[in-house]
Order: structure tokens, then C-alpha cells, then sequence
């Protein structure tokens, strides 16, 4: 052991040097953080009357303009917030803005207007339906049912919202490991509150939420501990040294190495909800308030695939051969896993959740294609699933019995023979999932598994084999719920759909749109996805 | 290699009917416009394909006609191309003429329900068939492996739909087992779709059949890639082992649904077979031939015997058709003009008896309310219109001479002797097992003492009240009923005198798929006139 000579640390600089900040490139950023900093303000100084408007209003515009500065911030790409040292030449920026992070960022920002007009669903109530008035109470007790009777409402939730949103765009675009951290907190904070909110069956939300804060909390440390190692090992968190010195350390070394590397992955599968890192993934969706686990299955997906992205093609791309083989098996476990437990479920809003799980899978096997390729078909995929899934979830939250929602497979039954547009929507969200030709399912898949057989070798083949074994097991859960909706006949007490206000309509409308022109008209996007497939280092 | 169309006939033909479906489907009416509207747009479908078909060109040097093409997704190497050889031509016309026939067979199919909305069952009903008549025409024209994929699989969810809501009893059973069994089959498919691009040129119009045409591949690749189309195809086929599905799905679906299930998009499988298989990968093709040919006698067999022990109408229809697919695949591995030529019109000659079949089975069905063939008995005393037209369609399905069918049975036979001598002879006697099969089936339904308690219409009108009494009449064949017979009747006889009107369509296509063949493997011989050394 003492025979190893250690790496030579590179040192600081001598003096202190002002950091340069681009700010048009960090715009987006800066508009989101700001618009939840005034959603705070609006909820401590606005009327309760007219507070629930002004909420969703700025979330909207916020987002949206957000969404437009993506355009300005893409004539300013590059590295930024940091400096790059005279002496050593070493490029120390905190952020990079580059292709698949303002891809990322784009994504998570239309997404998440969907995702804010779904939750502001109020039902002709005051404040969001899906959203209990008084969360911090224990369920069933007095203070809930005061509360409750007093008018009180949830509009804290746009502002948490908008800061999730923020650390969801902050996460594919850290250009060091302790970024990455801080924004994998940002972004989690405020969607542990969130699932605990669910207006109904609210003990399970509370489960969720803890569960999912647990876990989350232990997946975090996990991930702070793999930085200290690789800290230890290239003497530096920015993934351009740690490239470098992957690339030219010594093999003896290996012991920080491997489970660093291990370690911060884990702590990214964790949030897409990979195997063996899933077991949050049904409890947690099924607790936490329908529209919430839409946006979160849309866009926390799309933000963490990014941070993977860039730690396995910017900061551990040197040490390839030393994590692959692990990731390989994570991908394969996550496909079988997701695809076969779909089949025995027997809630929705559980279905849903292991078929996220599975797609977690296929999305991972384009990851491992290790291409530009790859790259944008991952980021494609990423889009087309987000919309779909966010549809998805609205029309869950649609579908009642006595006023809750009726979440069960069996109350599913003959739902089309009586609503046949909400049906037929659904089912068309289903045949995406199932990824049939026409949808915007198709042609993720397509993308992940060419690139897999084209640029992954014999290992990417098995890959895609597997991933259309597992496909064609999904097609059957889908095709079963299918069934129950236009083949079965409906039971006495049947559920019914609620007339959805203009918001969640709007958001249905654009999921359902968005999967059915992706499946037909896909080269826009894929070649936008292609030409954003390039990182800065 | 695709000669261009200035027109693009096949575009038009796929939209019309498309539209038609939204019309039926969403422009409010009673269901009998809805109807009508439906068999308007069909027929219309016709029409103009039977105005692209005079476009077509048999001298033409190209392989496909009336072509278009167009970039779809040129990111993956996909164009939008289109175009048509003989074998693919007078495919897509079998699935024109027969849609409006199915559709008008199947008018009284779905009891409207009362209330509002209760037109729109039938209304989806028949938007369906349409939709379905779309894809049908898009995946014998596609030009582009991966526009075919796509119609391959899409054309799926409206059988799906069709099989589900529209069936019999046990119809979720029977559509699940469809879409799986056709899934999984597709998607293996679809892997080696994706390993054939990247083995062909690349590029953005990759996916062209033409630039995938004489590539010269690794054997061992190019037998993975065969197995993997192969697999999809004899799914579809259906070929014995993977024939499970069929039964089901056709007893369980409405007649008009088997009717275009195994009429035309069975035919999709043997149609892969010609066009993917072997004109992409000859090598394989030759390679894997005797374990083809095997299941193919197998089919012709077993599919046989399974029928005769049918006491089910529809299941026993449904296994005369594995028997048939049979004789085709057989044609086409034969390796010979003639087989494979005999091949094609087997599957144009196929579609329409088996339609007549199905259809005609059903009126009885509707008839008596059941399927069962111990349930019948006696019928040509109370309906023999019925019955001569069912006993046409049975000729038919036997191989009679004089009917369609025997052409292409007699050339397939003579095709495959030359290559394949013992499997010639084996599947020979599927011809008297055919024969077996539909003459029993003939004599349970149709002779025998006349069955209690009915009476034909004609003799009903004579008897007395008292006569009447305990009697109920049985209708024979209705306008409508006829309609649907003649068309299919007149298919039969005129392709059975001059079956060399699909022939010299069909020929100059077999020739140029059999030439792709012949340039990887020299040895072959198309002609049969020498056997020795061929397809070893």
C-alpha cells in the first residue's frame, strides 16, 4: 500500500480570480428560481380569494418564459460560473451549458406547464383538488376538518413545484459532482412534501412521502459518499479533472475509484427509479397526489437521466470499462423487473409505476449505446415519454367513484362503452407505452435499441433483445387494461369521469397530441435531439 | 429499381379508405348511412384501384411500379416509399374486393342498440374494417422495411378491436391471444430490422428494399436475420407449431372480421416470405429450407386432420386455411417459377374461398344460432340456394378443376416436384384429405333427413295454417346475401379458366424475385427443369 506514490493533487490558484458568470446562459435558470421566490411572496401577502389564480398564472408564465430564454441561453453555450486557472490551465466552471442540458432543461420546462395546469385542476372547489388543506395535520383529526371547513388551501404547492422545476433544470447541467448534489437536493426537498399532500386516502400519502424522503435521504448520502471517494481519488469534483484523471492515474487507485463511481450512480438510479433501486418507486406513486406523480414520473426522469448522461459521458467516461458491466446488469434487472411485476399489478396508479420502472430500463440501454447516438435518442425518449406519461396521469386523476379517485384495475371495466373519448385516450397512451408503430413509444424504442445493436456491440445487442422480450410482456399488461376498458362490461357501480376544467383538458390534449405527432412526424424533434447531442467538456 | 408514379395511386388508395372510416365513424346519422357510407368508400377504394392497376406495366424492367417515395424519417434511414410488383398488385386488389364484400356480409353483424349513441357500435364497427383496408393496402405496398414494420404492427390494433368488441363469447381470450402471439413475433422482427440497416449501406433512405437487395452479408449473420423475419412471418402465416392463435381468433371474431383475418392478413406472412426473405437473404433462404419445407408438409397435414376432426364450422374453416398456408409456403420454397408463381395465385385463390367459406358458413349460422355442425342436418331441403353456393365454396376450398383453386394447387404440386420430390408427394395428399374434410362436412350439414320443426320459405307459403303449425320457416338466400356470393362465385370461375390473368401479372415479379435469388446462389435453377444440385 505505501508503495503507491499518490496523485499529484493539483493546486489551487494562488490568487483569488473572479469567476465568470454568463448570465443569458443561466437565464432559464434564473427566471424559474425568481418566479418561485415571488410565488413565496404571493402566498404569504395575497388574498386566499385570489391567490390560487395568481399562483398557477405566474407558475404559467414563469415556465413559459423560462422556456423562451432557452432560445437566448442556446447562443450562449458553454462552460460558466467559474474560472479557468492561468497556471494549469484547468477549466473549473460549476456549470455547462451545452446541448443536452438546455435540451434537459426545455423538456423539464414544458413538461412542467403540463404538470401545473394539471395540478391547478380545482373542480369547482377553491383551491387544487388533489391537494389536502391542511397537510401538517394527522389525518381524520379535528385541526384537518377546521381547516377544511375554514376555506383553507394549497397553494404552497405552485412555488414547491417551481423550486423542484429549478433543481430539476439545475441537475443535467452541474458541471461537478457537488452541483450535482446540491441540485439533487433542490429538486427533492420540495417533491417529498408534495406526495405527502393527497387530499384522500391521505395516510398512504403521508406513507409515501416518508418513504420516499427515507429512502431518498439514504440514496443522497450514498451519493455524497461515492463524491468523498472520488474526491479522494482525482483530488478535485469537476468532471473535466476527474476524466483526466481517470484517464491517467494509476490502477492501484482503483479501490477509491470503483465505488465511488458506484456509489454516485447509485445515488442517480435511485431517482429514475432503476432496479434494484425501485422499491420506492410503486408506494411513492401511488400515494402521492395523481397530478404530482405525473409530473414527477415526467420530469424528475428526464432531469436525472440527464445527470446520468453527463457523469457516465463527462466525468466517468474514461473509466468506462470499469462501471459498464455494472450498469449493464442494473439495466437488464430493471427492464425484467419492471416488465414482469406490471403484469401481476392490480392498481393503476401502481401499473404506471412499474411501467415507469421498465421504460427506466429501456431508456438506460440507450445510455449504454455510448454514442452521439445514443445520447439523442435518450433525450428523445425522454420528451416523448414525459408527455405521454403527464396525459396519462391526468386521466387518472379524472376517473371517480364517489368522488375519489377510483384507482383499480376492476373499476376500470366498460369505461369505454360510456366514455368513449377519455377511453380512447387512454388506450392510445397504452399502445404508446406498449410501443406500437404510429406513437411516439415506437419510435423511443426504435431509437434506444438501434443505437444499442449499433454502437453497443454484442453487449448492446443482448441488450435490445431483452428490452423487446420485455416489451412484448408489457404489451400485454397494457393490452389488458385495454380490454377491461372496451372489452368488459361495466359493473353497477360504475365510476365516472369529471368534466376536467380548461387547464387539465389543455394538458391532456397536449400529451396525447404530442404522442401521436411524435409517432408520426418524429424528425423535427429527432433531429433537434441529434443536434443536441453534443457535450461541452 | 422503382419506377415513379406521377400520380400516387397507392397513397390515394390507402387515404380513401381512412377517410372513410373518420366519415362513418364521426358524421352523425343513422347507422344504416353509416352503413352505406362504408361500402360507398370501399367500393370507391375499388374503382381506383382497379384505374392504378391499369397503370401498371407488365413488360416493365423495375421491380416496383406506381412508386413514391419520399424522406419519412430520415434520422433512422426511413423513407415513405411506395410501390407495387405483380405479387404485391394483385394482393392489394384481393383485399379491395374483398372489403366491400365483407363489409356487406356483415350488415346485420352488430345489433344497433337503443338510445342516442346507440348507433355507434356499428358505426365503429364498420370504421374499423376500413381503417383495417388502409393498412392492408400500406403493407403490400410498402417499399421500405421499416414502413412495412410499421404497418405490420399497427395493422394489429384494429384487428384487436375487431376481435374484442365485435366477437363471440370468449373474445378477450382470443384477441389477447392474437396480439401476443402476433407481437411477439413482430418484435423479434423488429431487432432484426434494426441489425439488417446497419448491416446494409446506411445512410438517410437506408431502409429501401432495394438498398438492402444483394448485400453481401456473413452467413452467419444472414441466418439470424432470416430466422428473426422468418419467425414474424410464420406467425402470421399461420404455420404449425405457431398456427394456435388462428382457431381462436377466427371462431371468436365476427365473420367479416375471419374473413379479412385469414383471407388477407394471414397473407401477409407468405407475402414476407417472398418479398423479405428470400429476395434479402437468398443464402439463408436455401440454408433453412428443408426445415421450412418440413413444417410446410407438416401444415399441409395436420392442418388436414385437425379439420376433419372439427365439429365446429368456423374452427374447421380456420384449419383448412393452416392446410392451405401450407401449400404456399411450400410453392415458395420450391424455388421454382412455377411453385412460386402457383405460390401467389394460391394466396389470391385462398382469400376468396375462404371468404365464401367463412361467409356463407356464417348464414347458416345466423340461421340456425349455432356453429355447431351435429346442429345442422337435412338443410339442402330448406334452403338449397344456400346450400348450392356453400357447396360451390367447398369445391372450391377442395381444389376442384374448373374452380380458381385447382390451378394454383396443380402448379404449386408441379413446382415443387422438381426440387422438392418427396415433399411433393407427401402434400399430395392433403389434396384428399381437403376433399375429406369438405365433403364430410357438406354431407352432416346439408343431407340427411330434413330437420325438425323447420321448413323452407317456398313450402311455407303453401301450407295451410294448420300445416304451419310447429313450424318455423327458414329463409333462403336474401338479396344482400346474394350480392356477397355472386362476386366471390364469379372470382372463382373465372380465375379458374383464365387464371393466366393473374398469371402474367404475378410471372414477371416471381422472375425478378427468383433472379435476386439466383445471383447469390448460382447453382439454383428456377426453371425445375434440373434438379440436381438445387437448393441443397
Amino acid at each position: 500500500m505505501t508503495a503507491v506514490a499518490p496523485l499529484a493533487l493539483p493546486t489551487l490558484p494562488a490568487a483569488f480570480q473572479q469567476s465568470n458568470v454568463d448570465y443569458l446562459a443561466i437565464l432559464p435558470l434564473l427566471i424559474v428560481f425568481g418566479t418561485a421566490l415571488i410565488g413565496v411572496l404571493v402566498e404569504a401577502f395575497a388574498s386566499r380569494e385570489r391567490r390560487h389564480a395568481i399562483q398557477v398564472t405566474l407558475a404559467v408564465v414563469g415556465l413559459l418564459a423560462a422556456a423562451a430564454a432557452i432560445i437566448l441561453a442556446a447562443k450562449h453555450q458553454g462552460l460558466t460560473m467559474g474560472l479557468t486557472d492561468g497556471s494549469t490551465n484547468r477549466q473549473l466552471f460549476a456549470l455547462a451549458v451545452d446541448g443536452p442540458a438546455l435540451f434537459m432543461q426545455a423538456t423539464i420546462l414544458l413538461l412542467g406547464v403540463l404538470g401545473v395546469l394539471t395540478m391547478a385542476e380545482r373542480f369547482g372547489g377553491v383551491g387544487p383538488d388533489a391537494f389536502t388543506p391542511s397537510g401538517a395535520s394527522t389525518p381524520g383529526s379535528a385541526t384537518e376538518t377546521a381547516a377544511a371547513r375554514a376555506g383553507a388551501l394549497t397553494s404552497e404547492v405552485f412555488p414547491l413545484t417551481m423550486f423542484a422545476i429549478f433543481g430539476m433544470m439545475l441537475f443535467p447541467t452541474t458541471n461537478d459532482l457537488i452541483g450535482m448534489f446540491v441540485a439533487l437536493e433542490v429538486l427533492s426537498l420540495p417533491l417529498y412534501i408534495l406526495s405527502g399532500l393527497a387530499r384522500r386516502r391521505r395516510l398512504l400519502s403521508q406513507e409515501a412521502s416518508l418513504k420516499y424522503f427515507l429512502l431518498g435521504a439514504f440514496s443522497s448520502a450514498f451519493f455524497l459518499f461515492g463524491t468523498a471517494l472520488l474526491y479522494g481519488y482525482a483530488g478535485s469534483v469537476y468532471f473535466g479533472d476527474l476524466s483526466k484523471a481517470i484517464a491517467s492515474g494509476p490502477l492501484a487507485m482503483n479501490g477509491l475509484l470503483l465505488p465511488g463511481a458506484f456509489l454516485v450512480f447509485v445515488g442517480l438510479l435511485f431517482k429514475v427509479g432503476a432496479v434494484p433501486f425501485h422499491a420506492w418507486t410503486p408506494d411513492v406513486y401511488q400515494g402521492a397526489p395523481t397530478p404530482v406523480t405525473g409530473f414527477m414520473a415526467a420530469c424528475t426522469k428526464a432531469a436525472a437521466f440527464g445527470a446520468i448522461l453527463r457523469l457516465a459521458y463527462v466525468g466517468l467516461d474514461t473509466g468506462r470499462w470499469e462501471w459498464t458491466n455494472a450498469l449493464v446488469l442494473v439495466a437488464l434487472l430493471t427492464m425484467v423487473v419492471g416488465s414482469v411485476l406490471s403484469v401481476t399489478q392490480t392498481d393503476m396508479k401502481r401499473l404506471l409505476a412499474y411501467s415507469s420502472i421498465a421504460h427506466a430500463g429501456f431508456i438506460l440501454v440507450g445510455v449504454l449505446a455510448f454514442d452521439r447516438k445514443g445520447v439523442g435518442a435518450v433525450l428523445f425518449y425522454l420528451v416523448a415519454y414525459g408527455f405521454s406519461t403527464i396525459a396519462a396521469f391526468a386521466i387518472v386523476s379524472l376517473v371517480r367513484q364517489n368522488g375519489a379517485e377510483a384507482t383499480h384495475l376492476s373499476q376500470w371495466a366498460g369505461l369505454g362503452k360510456r366514455y368513449p373519448v377519455v377511453a380512447g385516450a387512454f388506450a392510445f397512451l397504452m399502445l404508446a407505452f406498449a410501443g406500437i408503430p404510429l406513437t411516439s413509444g415506437f419510435v423511443s424504442k426504435f431509437g434506444v435499441f438501434s443505437a444499442a445493436i449499433g454502437t453497443g456491440g454484442a453487449t448492446g445487442t443482448v441488450l435490445a433483445v431483452v428490452g423487446v422480450l420485455c416489451s412484448a410482456i408489457t404489451v400485454f399488461v397494457y393490452a389488458r387494461v385495454i380490454v377491461l376498458m372496451f372489452f368488459s362490461d361495466a359493473p353497477d357501480d360504475a365510476v365516472e369521469v369529471v368534466i376536467p376544467s380548461v387547464s387539465t383538458t389543455f394538458s391532456i390534449a397536449i400529451g396525447t397530441l404530442a404522442t401521436l405527432a411524435l409517432g408520426v412526424l418524429p424528425s423535427a424533434l429527432l433531429d433537434l435531439a441529434d443536434r443536441a447531442s453534443q457535450f461541452v467538456r | 429499381m422503382t419506377a415513379m408514379s406521377t400520380v400516387p395511386w397507392l397513397t390515394i388508395l390507402g387515404l380513401i379508405p381512412l377517410v372513410g372510416a373518420l366519415v362513418v365513424a364521426f358524421v352523425p346519422g343513422s347507422a344504416e348511412n353509416a352503413k352505406r357510407m362504408a361500402i360507398g368508400f370501399s367500393l370507391v377504394t375499388l374503382v381506383v384501384g382497379i384505374i392504378a392497376a391499369t397503370q401498371f406495366d407488365r413488360a416493365s424492367t423495375k421491380q416496383f411500379q406506381l412508386g413514391e417515395q419520399h424522406p419519412w424519417i430520415p434520422q433512422f434511414g426511413v423513407s415513405y416509399s411506395l410501390g407495387v410488383d405483380g405479387i404485391a398488385l394483385v394482393l392489394i386488389l384481393m383485399a379491395l374486393v374483398l372489403t366491400p364484400i365483407c363489409l356487406l356480409a356483415a350488415w346485420h353483424d352488430v345489433p344497433e342498440e337503443v338510445g342516442p349513441r346507440g348507433g355507434q357500435r356499428v358505426k365503429t364497427y364498420f370504421a374499423l374494417i376500413l381503417v383495417l383496408e388502409t393498412f392492408m393496402v400500406g403493407v403490400f405496398a410498402a417499399t421500405d422495411v421499416f414502413l412495412f414494420y410499421v404497418f405490420f404492427e399497427a395493422m394489429l390494433i384494429p384487428v384487436y378491436f375487431l376481435i374484442g368488441r365485435f366477437g363471440g363469447p370468449r373474445r378477450q381470450y382470443a384477441a389477447m391471444k392474437f396480439l401476443l402471439f402476433s407481437l411477439a413475433g413482430g418484435l423479434i422482427m423488429l431487432v432484426a430490422v434494426i441489425a439488417l440497416y446497419l448491416q446494409g449501406p446506411g445512410g438517410t433512405d437506408g431502409f429501401l428494399i432495394e438498398r438492402l437487395t444483394g448485400l453481401s452479408l456473413d452467413p452467419t449473420t444472414e441466418r439470424l436475420l432470416f430466422v428473426g423475419f422468418f419467425f414474424a412471418f410464420a406467425v402470421k402465416a399461420p404455420m404449425v407449431p405457431f398456427h394456435t392463435w388462428l382457431p381462436d381468433a377466427a371462431t371468436e371474431s365476427s365473420p367479416a372480421t375471419a374473413t379479412l383475418l385469414v383471407g388477407v392478413l394471414d397473407k401477409v406472412g407468405t407475402f414476407g416470405m417472398i418479398r423479405f426473405c428470400l429476395q434479402l437473404f437468398p443464402e439463408a433462404s436455401t440454408w433453412a429450407t428443408p426445415v421450412v419445407v418440413a413444417l410446410a408438409v407438416l401444415s399441409v397435414i395436420y392442418g388436414a386432420l385437425l379439420a376433419i376432426g372439427q365439429t365446429d364450422m368456423m374452427r374447421l374453416v380456420s384449419y383448412t386455411s393452416v392446410s392451405h398456408f401450407g401449400f404456399i409456403v411450400l410453392g415458395i420454397f420450391a424455388f421454382t417459377n412455377v411453385g412460386q408463381g402457383g405460390s401467389t395465385l394460391y394466396m389470391v385463390n385462398h382469400g376468396f374461398s375462404t371468404a365464401a367459406l367463412f361467409l356463407f358458413a356464417a348464414m347458416l349460422v345466423r340461421r340456425r344460432g349455432s356453429k355447431r355442425i351435429p346442429d345442422f342436418g337435412g338443410w339442402q331441403r330448406i334452403t338449397p340456394a344456400l346450400a348450392g353456393i356453400f357447396l360451390v365454396a367447398g369445391l372450391s376450398g377442395l381444389a376442384l378443376p374448373g374452380l380458381s383453386s385447382f390451378v394454383s394447387e396443380f402448379l404449386v404440386l408441379v413446382g415443387s416436384f422438381p426440387t422438392q420430390p418427396v415433399a411433393a408427394v407427401i402434400a399430395t395428399t392433403g389434396i384428399i384429405l381437403a376433399a375429406l374434410y369438405i365433403l364430410l362436412m357438406y354431407k352432416r350439414v346439408m343431407t340427411g333427413p330434413k330437420p325438425e320443426g323447420l321448413v323452407g320459405e317456398r313450402e311455407h307459403d303453401r301450407l295451410d295454417e294448420s300445416g304451419r303449425r310447429g313450424l318455423t320457416a327458414v329463409r333462403d338466400l336474401t338479396t344482400r346475401e346474394k350480392l356477397v356470393a355472386a362476386p366471390l362465385i364469379a372470382a372463382f370461375v373465372v380465375l379458374g379458366f383464365l387464371p393466366n390473368l393473374a398469371l402474367n401479372v404475378i410471372n414477371p415479379a416471381v422472375d425478378k424475385t427468383l433472379s435476386h435469388v439466383q445471383q447469390a446462389i448460382p447453382t439454383l435453377n428456377p426453371a425445375g427443369t434440373v434438379a440436381e444440385g438445387s437448393s441443397k
